[in-house]
């Protein structure tokens, strides 16, 4: 579908002469701020779990497949590059999370208020890490 | 679409530099978008060296000081001077706000203006709000009743139903908010914007309104108003403000409602 907008990207100049007119700058000059930048990394995070979710199938379906198969995905999840991708697909988890409690609150008419969007949103962020620091510790020291 | 770079015809270039007078003690820069329709070049910023000694305190003091004493070809929408207009809104510093309302003094460094964000420029800082204004008209921003109203007194409201469009109706329609919203950037054709929506929700609250059935049915869009993602933008930026991102939410939670 053709974007109705494209019709105002052409004026006049003085002489009455049709141009093109510029587009103004957006991402390039917008500040990032709290409000866009949770919102921002939900939808980012969001699509890491769904790439992440992919791992999880592979997983088990390696241990459907038998001992082989299963012991060869368990030796890549181990490697340090895959805990840092399991690291990264848990903080990714953990923060959707925490930030989906917050949709879920404007969804009930609550939080909109600038002071309260700024304190959940930190707020969404710091439980995200401590939750996330504190599952590894509790995984790596349960082994 | 998301397009998340400029178009080629809209990537800003570096423009010329207007010395500070000698002996300026205060001086501020201000980096300011300029485009004219005229020379057939790309956009640029144009440096402009200001004595605040010798200015106003608001950053519309200082843009009407380049255009009275050091360039007139600076272009630029300004009336009240005193934020009841919204004429002077504009990309201030990264934000979106009224020129009138923002103090210099808030401004660290160089202060950088540029028109309201993915828009088209008519001229500098001079966007074409066509698209919103006809988005507005959409809304029908008007009382809607089928009964007559009293005939010898307007129609009334106890205080309880005045106070739900309290926050609503000082709206002054300067499209900071739709222009700071990222989904308005990217699916500003279809999805009406936090400033229209807004004001969409100060008739449906309007107690003496009876089209709210009506008004919800034509919002029921997957686009018109669901594009909303509740960035909150829209909030963040508002020179008056007003919440539309709670408004939104409103229209939305109203929408539920009506599914019993």
């Amino acid at each position: 579908m053709k974007d109705v907008r494209e019709a105002l990207m052409v004026g006049r100049n003085s002489e009455g002469k049709l141009v093109r007119r510029p587009l103004s700058p957006h991402l390039q000059v917008y500040k990032p701020q709290i409000s866009s930048a949770t919102s921002i990394f939900h939808r980012i995070t969001g699509v890491a779990l769904g790439a992440g979710t992919v791992l999880f199938t592979l997983w088990l379906v390696s241990a459907a497949a038998g001992d082989d198969a299963f012991s060869v995905v368990q030796a890549i999840f181990a490697s340090w590059i895959g805990l840092l991708v399991l690291f990264g697909f848990t903080f990714a988890l953990f923060y959707h999370f925490c930030n989906g409690i917050r949709h879920l609150a404007w969804d009930a008419g609550k939080g909109f208020e600038l002071p309260d969007m700024h304190r959940s949103g930190r707020l969404g962020i710091a439980a995200a890490i401590v939750l996330t620091v504190a599952f590894w510790a509790i995984a790596l020291l349960v082994g | 679409m998301a397009e998340f770079t400029l178009p080629k015809n809209s990537v800003v270039g570096v423009g010329k530099t207007y010395k500070a007078p000698a002996g300026a003690k205060r001086v501020k820069e201000f980096k300011v978008y300029r485009w004219n329709p005229d020379d057939g070049k790309n956009p640029v910023t144009d440096t402009y060296e200001i004595d605040l000694d010798t200015c106003g305190p608001m950053v519309l003091d200082a843009i009407i000081k380049i255009k009275n004493e050091i360039d007139a070809s600076l272009t630029f929408r300004r009336s009240c001077r005193e934020g009841i207009c919204g004429s002077c809104a504009m990309n201030i510093d990264g934000t979106n706000t009224l020129a009138c309302l923002k103090p210099i003094g808030d401004v660290k460094g160089a202060v950088n203006i540029s028109p309201l964000p993915h828009m088209p420029v008519v001229k500098d800082l001079v966007p074409d709000l066509t698209q919103p204004y006809a988005q507005y008209r959409s809304i029908e921003p008007w009382l809607q009743a089928e009964t007559a109203p009293p005939p010898d007194a307007e129609r009334l409201q106890s205080k309880e139903e005045r106070a739900e469009i309290d926050g609503l109706w000082e709206c002054i329609l300067c499209f900071c908010c739709s222009t700071s919203c990222p989904s308005y950037w990217w699916n500003g054709d279809r999805y009406l914007g936090p400033a229209v929506l807004m004001a969409a929700y100060r008739w449906i609250a309007d107690s003496r309104d009876e089209h709210t059935g009506k008004r919800l049915d034509s919002l029921e869009d997957p686009f018109k108003l669901y594009r909303c993602h509740t960035i909150m933008n829209c909030t963040q930026t508002c020179p008056k403000g007003l919440n539309p991102a709670k408004a939104i939410g409103k229209i939305k939670q109203l929408m539920l409602e009506r599914q019993g």
